[in-house]
Order: structure tokens, then sequence, then C-alpha cells
């Protein structure tokens, strides 16, 4: 059937599964755009006008990483694409499947310095797995679908498909293509006729798998550390709990690994790296076989790589071969999906005892530290965890807050934790919170952040209110950029250079002036009170905690250091 | 890093013949901060399909990331070290050089030919020589030209292919090339 090309965009969303939509339209992208109105697609696909195109990009991303679809973000040529890069990197390093779709120029005018003309795939180029400049028309949905395949398949991560403003007006020929039969067609069969012999994925190498098998039969002393690769790989969490549990040795967890292992499981010891746990770093130091599912030995994590677990055979599973070896020199490695490759391991994994080991592991753990009469971080999300039966979807900003979400909250599944862990994106909570309520509209969605994060980006309070998103936020609220006044503290003499934030705009009245409700609260019983009141309200509400400035992230290693070296205890 | 270890390693990259496809390559290494020495670009006997041709001074760890890396590239097809005592190096180098006596003009053409290089363009004041060699040649000539003057100087990048039958199409380690296409795959 002919059609405009803007239509066959509509199209090739439905092609997908695609109902959800955040974006921000302009000049360039309005034919799209007038497809919701013209031929009526706002009854398929809801669209979510955001306030920035940042907001958009973050809220395509959560609603990824809590729904475990394909995200996706509409956004217009200039300044519009340009505003979406942060949110491209940051999806592209926790490896996020989202597809931005923006518009360029028309092609007679591209490449002349056009009003809101701008290189947005050469921008783009290091911070996607693919991107696209679809000139011609005929080769729109080819593209559109090799984009969503890319974005999905193996490790996951954004694609860019930048269309020129005179493709979505030119009309081609669109027939309707089930996603089984896509990489039958265009260039995605060319591209997988070229690089592959066998189009089916790969098993994991089952000598790999034996090798693993035997190490562990040898080790006296494993640990098992889980990474966001376990997260995105579906249906690997149950394979993983298996495989730990038949192991029973220490888990440690990455900030991405949130939620593989119960967070209150008598085998988790917590993150490992800078801000990892006493238990989890003294364990990587004194294992004698690491095991990392899935992750990347980041230098958050890593700090030293040259002497992390440095007495362990470290064993690497991964799907990436490009991350094998890439921070930290390994001793064995399996290449494959998660799941798979766990399902192999728990085929054959005898059931083991390290009680002793365990029992050495954990008499390091430690009670919260808790001065007295001070209003602590802990008491916030203890409280949030009790209020919702720790079933709550956390999303966080970047800092302070962030590392307490992660250490104090007891994430129990995948996708239940949202943040920014390989780029670090200040200002990307609020955005992500807003598209994991729109994806799991039955979940209760808490988004927790600082003053700092906060303020960047909590424009998007608008389109909360407009379409009527319940996300909560709370602010810990310390009247400074906590993270890096604590680096200052520790290791720049308390020489606070610009990171006071003793300025408004007061939070509760800025929620009220978008419609929204807010809350103040400066102890546990105040804070149970609004969150309680949160809950039944329904609608979005701020609650801005009074945090005292000093109080510091614990423990602490300093980067470039060994895990064991620690700078707070 | 320790600079010591580093030594020219030689790669040959099969990629889709699109525009953006060696800018995606060597942004990545500039990315990556590998120093290409040289690279040389372009059709194979498929038009569909380019050969890159890249020179890198690294480190063994190095280069065992280069190649990853460039694997997860969608556009590149496939990727082979070609080792140095087998491989085939060839660069061609063209060389104008001021020579403005019938003296000088011969003495050139004694060393061309000394070289086996040859004269492709003559003129009253200039002699213009081609070259096709290793870099151990072509730096000897260039250094006996000096004396008389070289205007300019102008090298391909060196291309290369491997001795015998081997080709970049073989696989010489099929589990590993396995492990790539899990890294990448897309269905």
């Amino acid at each position: 059937m002919k059609m405009k090309g803007s239509q066959i965009v509509m199209e090739c969303l439905l092609e997908q599964g695609v109902d959800t939509v955040f974006g921000y339209p302009g000049g360039t992208i309005l034919n799209i755009y007038d497809e919701f109105e013209l031929h009526g697609y706002k009854e398929k696909i809801r669209h979510y006008l955001t306030s920035h195109e940042q907001g958009a990009s973050h809220a395509a991303d959560g609603y990824a990483r809590s729904t475990g679809k394909v995200g996706v973000c509409f956004a217009t040529s200039g300044p519009g694409a340009t505003n979406l890069v942060t949110g491209i990197a940051t999806a592209y390093y926790d490896s996020s499947p989202v597809v931005f779709l923006t518009c360029n120029v028309s092609e007679n005018v591209i490449g002349k310095d056009s009003f809101q003309e701008v290189d947005i795939t050469g921008i783009t180029m290091p911070i996607t797995k693919c991107n696209y400049l679809v000139k011609d028309v005929n080769q729109l949905a080819d593209v559109i679908r090799e984009g969503f395949a890319i974005a999905r398949s193996g490790r996951p991560g954004p694609v860019l498909i930048d269309i020129v403003k005179n493709v979505t007006a030119e009309e081609a020929d669109y027939e309707y293509l089930p996603v089984s039969e896509h990489p039958n067609r265009g260039h995605l069969a060319t591209m997988l006729r070229r690089a592959n012999r066998d189009l089916k994925t790969p098993e994991p190498d089952q000598g790999d798998i034996d090798k693993l098998l035997a190490l562990i039969e040898q080790s006296q002393r494993p640990m098992v550390l889980v990474g966001g690769g376990v997260i995105r790989s579906k249906g690997a969490v149950p394979e993983f709990r298996r495989f730990m549990e038949t192991l029973g040795a220490p888990v440690g967890s990455t900030i991405m690994g949130g939620g593989a292992c119960p967070g209150n499981h008598p085998l988790f010891t917590g993150m490992v790296g800078m801000h990892g746990s006493r238990v989890s770093n003294m364990a990587t130091a004194e294992c004698d076989l690491f095991i990392a599912i899935g992750c990347r030995f980041s230098d958050r994590v890593a700090t030293d790589p040259s002497t992390f677990a440095r007495k362990a055979k470290i064993v690497h599973i991964d799907i990436d071969r490009a991350e094998i070896d890439k921070n930290v020199r390994t001793d064995h490695h399996i290449i494959g999906d998660a799941r798979r490759v766990l399902e192999l391991l728990n085929e054959k994994l005898p059931k083991h005892d390290y009680s002793e080991w365990r029992a050495h592991v954990f008499s390091r753990r430690g009670t919260v530290p808790k001065p007295e009469d001070m209003f602590h971080p802990f008491e916030v999300l203890e409280t949030i965890q009790q209020l919702t039966q720790g079933d709550a979807i956390i999303a966080t900003d970047v800092g302070q807050h962030q590392m307490w979400a992660c250490q104090y909250y007891h994430f129990s599944r995948p996708g239940q934790l949202l943040t920014s862990g390989g780029f670090g994106t200040m200002g990307f909570g609020l955005g992500a919170a807003m598209g994991a309520k729109v994806g799991n509209p039955d979940k209760v969605v808490v988004h927790c952040t600082g003053d700092g994060c906060f303020r960047m980006n909590c424009n998007e309070l608008s389109t909360l209110e407009h379409y009527h998103v319940p996300v909560i936020t709370v602010i810990f609220n310390n009247k400074t950029l906590g993270m890096v006044r604590q680096w200052q503290s520790l290791i720049y003499q308390k020489r606070y250079s610009q990171t006071d934030l003793d300025r408004g705009p007061d939070f509760v009245k800025l929620a009220q002036a978008y419609g929204l409700h807010g809350f103040r609260a400066a102890n546990r019983e105040e804070f149970a009170n609004a969150f309680r009141q949160a809950l039944a309200l329904g609608t979005g509400c701020v609650i801005d905690c009074a945090i005292d400035i000093d109080i510091m992230v614990h423990p602490m290693v300093g980067g470039g250091t060994p895990v064991t070296d620690f700078l707070l205890d | 890093m320790n600079s010591a270890n580093y030594q020219r390693h030689t790669l040959s990259v099969l990629v889709e013949n699109s525009a953006g496809v060696l800018s995606q390559v060597s942004r990545l290494f500039s990315r990556k901060g590998y120093n290409i020495e040289s690279l040389a670009v372009g059709t194979t006997d498929d038009g569909e399909v380019s050969r890159i041709t890249i020179e890198v001074v690294c480190d063994d760890q190095q280069i065992k990331q280069i190649i990853n890396q460039l694997r997860k590239q969608y556009s590149v097809y496939s990727v082979r070290r070609l080792p140095p005592d087998s491989s085939i190096r060839r660069e061609l180098v063209l060389i104008k050089v001021r020579a403005e006596s019938r003296e000088v003009r011969n003495e050139v053409i004694q060393i061309a030919n000394i070289f086996r290089a040859s004269i492709i363009d003559v003129s009253t004041s200039t002699l213009t020589l081609a070259i096709i060699g290793e870099e151990s040649k072509d730096d000897a000539l260039e250094r006996l030209l000096h004396e008389f003057g070289i205007l300019e100087l102008v090298r391909t990048g060196m291309v290369a292919l491997e001795r015998g039958h081997a080709t970049i199409s073989d696989n010489a380690d099929n589990k590993e090339t396995d492990e790539f296409e899990l890294g990448k795959n897309v269905l």
C-alpha cells in the first residue's frame, strides 16, 4: 500500500507493539506528529509531551528499563536532537534499549548549516549501538525494523534514526511485516548474511561451562558478583537465584545488578566497590574464585584493577566479547546470554557448603551508623521500604541519595531499581520515574533525588501533573551537592568550592505551583506521615526531607585504590 | 602503559561500503586512544564491501581490545590481524624532486633505477618518482633524494595481504568468531 513516510513510521511502531512514545515536536518532525491527528494514531500510540527533550529521553529509558520493552523517544532536528544526547549516553552506558527517532532538515538544504540543522548521527556515533540517516523513503521501514532489532538484541542499547524531513512527506509502498520476518528483509538481511554463518544465537561453549564447574570444585572461598547483564537478560534472574542458592557463596552486586539477588537475602553482601559494603569488599579481596556475571568491572567497582580480587581466579561471564579483559585481567571467561549460561551451569552444579567461609565473610556485617539526634537517610528509605512492602520501583538521580537508596532499599526483582550507573547522569530520575510509572501503572514509583539533581530537570513535574502520572518524589535535601562535598571533605581539606546550594526554590511551593502536592519532613514521623498521604493521594507529590549537610555515604574507597582501602568505614 | 612492548600490528578489516563507515572505524581508534600509523581503504572485488588496512603501534593487550571493539561495529564484517612473518605489505609513494639540470636528472634516474622506482613525470625542473615497497625501502630512497630537494611527497598508506592460500574469510578460531557474533547478534 502506498503511504507517506510519516505514516510508515507510525505503522512500523505498531509492528513493534509500541503503544507509548515520549517526545517533543518541532519544525522538521511535524509530518510525523501530524499522523497522531491526521490518521488517528493517537488512539493506538499514546504520546507524552514532556517539558524538555532530555526529560523525554530519560522517560523512554526508564520505560525500557522497567518494562523490558524497547523505549521510544521523538525529537525534532537541531537543538531537539542535541537535547537528547545526555539521555542517549545514559542509555548507552547502562545498555538500555531505546530507539530515538529524530528528523533532520530536508535533503535539499542538508549540509548548508540550515536553521535547526545538526549532524546528530555524527554526534551520537560513539553513544549509540548503531545510528542511521534515512534519505530514501523506500528504505524507511527496513531501517526502523533494523533499528529496533539492534536495540533489543544481544547486549541491548540505544539506536538513533534520523530522517530527513522530505522523506516523511514522500510516498512509498508499505506492507505490514511481522517482527519475526524482519531479519529476512532489507539491509538487516544483508548484514546478517555477511556477518553470520548461522543466524541463530550461538550457544555458550560447553567446554567453558565445564571449566568453570571444575574451578568451583577446586574453590574453598568463592564469591559471586552480579551485574546489570543479569537484569537485562530476559528470564535470567530466576536462573541466577537457583545458581546462587545451589552454590551458596556470598553474592555481591554492582549498582546495575540491583534486584538480581534479593536485598535481604542471607547470601547478599551488598554492593562491591567505591561505596561497596565492608563485607563485599573484604570478601572480594579474600576469595579464591571470583565469578562475575554480566558486569564490566568499571572503575567504580574495580577501583584498582591490578589488585582487584587479587587472591582469586577471576571468571567473567558476559554477552559482549569486548568486555573480556577490558578493565580487569581474567583467568577464564564464558561468552553468552546470562540466562543461557546460568541454565547450563545449573544443570550440572552440585549443592555446595561454604558455611565456614560464609560465616567468616558475614562476621564483618555491621549495623547502619545512625547519629542519635539526626534525621538520617536510612530512616527515609526504611520507611519507604515498610510502607511499600519493598515493592516500589525506585528511580534515583546521582550522588549520595543514589548510594543510600542502593544501600538501604531492598530490591527484589529486575527493573525495580532505575539509576544511571554508568554515565552518572544528574537529572535522570524524574524522567525515568515518569517512564516507569507509565509502563507499570500498578506499581508505586518513588523518585529519590537530591536537591542538586532535582533542580536540574524538575520541569517534568508539569508533565506528571498533566498526564496524572503519580510519581512520589523524595528529595534528600541537604542544601549541598552532597557527594561532591563528601570528596571535598575527605580529599580537598574541606574547601567547599561551589557546592553549597543555599538557595531556593522552596520545593514544596514549587510542587504546588505545578499543581502537585508538597510536604516537608524533618524527622522519621513527619516523613512517614507525608509518605502515607502521598500514597493515599495517588497524585504526583514532592516530599522535601531536611537532611544534615555533613552526613556522608559510608563506606567509601578512594578512586584508584584497592577496594579494601577504606577512606571512610 | 608500558610502551616497551609496543609493536606494529597490521589489521585488515572488511566493512560495508557505505557512507559513514570509515569515520565510524577511525573515530573508534581516536576515542579509545589508539594511534593509527597508517590507514588505506578501497573497495574489494565485491562492490558492496570495502577493505580497510590499518597499521597501529600498540601492545598485545591493546590490539585485542581494538579487534574486539572493531568486531562490535555493525558495519564491520570481519577483522583479521595479519601475521607479520607471513604477510606481504606494500605502499605506493610518489615523490616530486627538484631536478633543474641534466646532471641532476640523470643522477635521480639512476637512483630510481637502483630502487626499481619508476619515473612517472618529467618537467624542465622536476622529476616525479613512484615507488612501491615496504617502509625500509621507501625510507632509504627518500633519504637519498633529500639532497636534491623533495618538493612534495605522498603515501597511499600500507596495504597488505597474507601469503599463500590464507584469506580474511578464513575462520582461524571458530569459537572466537562465534563469540563476536553473539555480541552483536540481532535475532
